[in-house]
């Protein structure tokens, strides 16, 4: 019993990485209702960023400051000069353009700093939080800042009006221009918190699995299937979905002696396909009902 | 927000058919006015075009979706690497087999994937393409797909009698099983099917309310087209005559779905432009600035978004 509750354990590590990035993806299918699946490579390239501010001298917390800065100019950036041409176009055409924005992310990141791995600091350390509780300084620091992430977008969403914009922005972008709400400007707003969120998970994620230009990619379709279990529409969702992904790998895994510790994506493709056959929605998703 | 425009325009037939007999007979004539390297690759450009021409039956026609038909080429290539491993099975029968096998597969994910629409069929075949390598490392399916390490098959040579090398004799296999396959998808959807196809992807409602079973189209759909990508993936498995999993990562999915896109979704024809665009972009990318490729790669896709929303083949259909 005592190792099925470490392998547990072991499953939330996991799963605040995956519910990072996961929070991350919800946020952009807030904002502009596509999956970008680019975001993992803009949150490495803004690691290296970091890496490269670290190295040269600069303290982690500024550092991290600097980094979301960027980041979210980066985002906003992108929305408003890449993204913009392509606001009406069909989701074919949006689908191409994240996969280009993949690839030219990725591809910068290995000319500029080299495919080799890096080790990336922490500023948490990574003793244990608690004697014999299996979760380190830096995974529970990782825990904290999801939460406080979480809190704050919450907030955002709940309490501002430009969270209000945001949500009309998405469901109606038509109506909201009408009563004065600057879509363009609201969307890349969206865009910019989610290369900000998608940084800071990066930054969380670079000391455990090391800093590369793939490092993302695997983590990438985790974070999606968080996100479907918990449901798209659901930041709340999705960080407990990322969760519910990080416990059930490491079950399975352990539990199903198929499945060698190497070969775990299975696991993620197959939690998506029967979570969206059973609950469309997610588990915590709303169903949008469209009037014919 | 609709998945795609879906584009009518007829040229004069006439002119289609001068069209298409000049690229039948360059497509005769390439093997012989290149060396053997190019007539290798010539064959790869079409083996990709069939595998485009698989989706874009799908995308093009039923409105559906794919990020990972390259799953389907896999297995494509797989069952008829399986058969050929000892050398006495014929090839063409092993391709074959394995045109019938993707086409249950596209059944099976037909069925799960009819309740997904737009975004989640994107992420669905999304990871499904991510973890196919991994699927084909798993060791219980060792004894049948060689593990990590693949499966080697032989290289089909000319029959006695035909004065071909065996890149020039493939080229000529892998041009007529893009003919045949190319007469079958217009017939197909220039029928009762493929009106029906065009119905479901743009209204779903109305086409069932003309008594098209909806469910039956689109699973079929799938079925088709997986069929025709796999028979791709076994030709490719010829041509290379070696496959080994990590052949098949997410970027073979994503080179098939951007040759679609470029190339013109829902223009048949189309398919060729983007294989040629899939296959030689990268490197003529690379040549422009090595190290940058992918930027280059990412910015030209960009452009042609852009400028050709509805790909190469849309700017001859306006």
């Amino acid at each position: 019993m005592e190792f099925f509750f470490s392998q547990v354990l072991s499953g939330i590590a996991s799963g605040t990485i995956y519910a990072c990035l996961a929070l991350a993806v919800v946020m952009i299918y807030q904002a502009i209702h596509h999956l970008n699946f680019a975001q993992g490579e803009l949150a490495v390239f803004s690691t290296y960023l970091a890496w490269q501010m670290l190295e040269a001298g600069l303290p982690y917390w500024i550092v991290l400051l600097l980094v979301v800065l960027l980041s979210f100019g980066l985002g906003w950036f992108l929305q408003m000069v890449v993204m913009r041409p392509f606001q009406n176009a069909p989701m074919l055409s949006n689908i191409v353009v994240f996969i280009a924005l993949f690839t030219i992310f990725n591809s910068l990141t290995g000319f500029i700093w080299g495919h080799d791995i890096k080790t990336f600091p922490s500023p948490f350390g990574f003793g244990p939080l608690v004697e014999n509780l299996g979760i380190s300084r830096h995974q529970a620091a990782m825990m904290a800042i999801s939460a406080i992430i979480l809190t704050i977008l919450w907030a955002f969403f709940r309490f501002t009006r430009i969270g209000l914009a945001m949500r009309g922005a998405v469901s109606n972008p038509v109506s909201s221009g009408l009563v004065g709400v600057n879509v363009m400007a609201i969307t890349a707003l969206g865009w910019g918190m989610a290369s900000a969120i998608g940084a800071v998970s990066g930054l969380l994620v670079a000391p455990v699995v090391f800093l590369e230009p793939n490092m993302m990619l695997s983590i990438l379709i985790y974070a999606f299937a968080g996100a479907v279990v918990g449901g798209l529409t659901s930041p709340g969702g999705a960080v407990l979905g990322g969760f519910i992904v990080g416990i059930v790998e490491s079950l399975v895994s352990t539990y199903v002696p198929v499945i060698g510790a190497e070969l775990k994506l299975p696991i993620a493709l197959t939690l998506i396909i029967v979570v969206l056959l059973f609950q469309p929605a997610g588990l915590f998703g709303r169903r949008d009902i469209q009037r014919v | 927000m609709a998945l795609t425009d879906t584009i009518h325009t007829q040229a004069p037939p006439t002119l289609k058919a001068i069209i298409g007999g000049l690229i039948a007979v360059a497509a005769i004539a390439v093997p012989f006015l290149l060396d053997g390297f190019q007539v290798f690759q010539a064959t790869q450009v079409l083996v990709l075009a069939i595998a485009i021409m698989g989706l874009n039956l799908l995308t093009g026609f039923s409105g559906q979706f794919s990020l990972g038909h390259g799953a389907f080429f896999a297995a494509g290539a797989y069952v008829t690497a399986f058969f050929l491993t000892d050398g006495s099975f014929p090839y063409v029968g092993a391709v074959l087999i394995g045109g019938v096998v993707c086409f249950i597969l596209g059944l099976a994910f037909g069925f799960p994937a009819l309740k997904l629409d737009g975004i989640y069929l994107a992420l669905a075949t999304f990871s499904l393409a991510v973890a196919m390598p991994q699927i084909l490392k798993l060791s219980i399916l060792t004894e049948w797909t060689g593990g990590v390490g693949g499966l080697v098959l032989m290289k089909p040579e000319a029959p006695q009698g035909i004065p071909l090398d065996a890149d020039q004799w493939l080229y000529f296999v892998v041009l007529a099983f893009a003919a045949v396959l190319y007469c079958l998808v217009t017939g197909l959807i220039s029928g009762r099917t493929g009106r029906a196809f065009l119905a479901v992807k743009d209204n779903p409602l109305a086409a069932e309310a003309m008594g098209i079973r909806v469910t039956n189209v689109k699973v079929l759909a799938f079925g088709y087209s997986a069929m025709i990508t796999g028979v791709a993936g076994g030709l490719s498995a010829l041509v290379t005559a070696y496959v080994a999993p990590d052949s098949f990562t997410l970027f073979l999915s994503v080179n098939i779905l951007v040759g679609l896109v470029v190339g013109g979704v829902g223009f048949i024809p189309g398919a060729i432009i983007g294989a040629i665009f899939v296959h030689f972009m990268p490197t003529a990318a690379d040549s422009v600035y090595q190290g940058l490729q992918g930027v280059i790669y990412g910015i030209v896709l960009i452009a042609i978004m852009l400028l050709a929303p509805k790909g190469i083949g849309g700017l001859f259909r306006r």
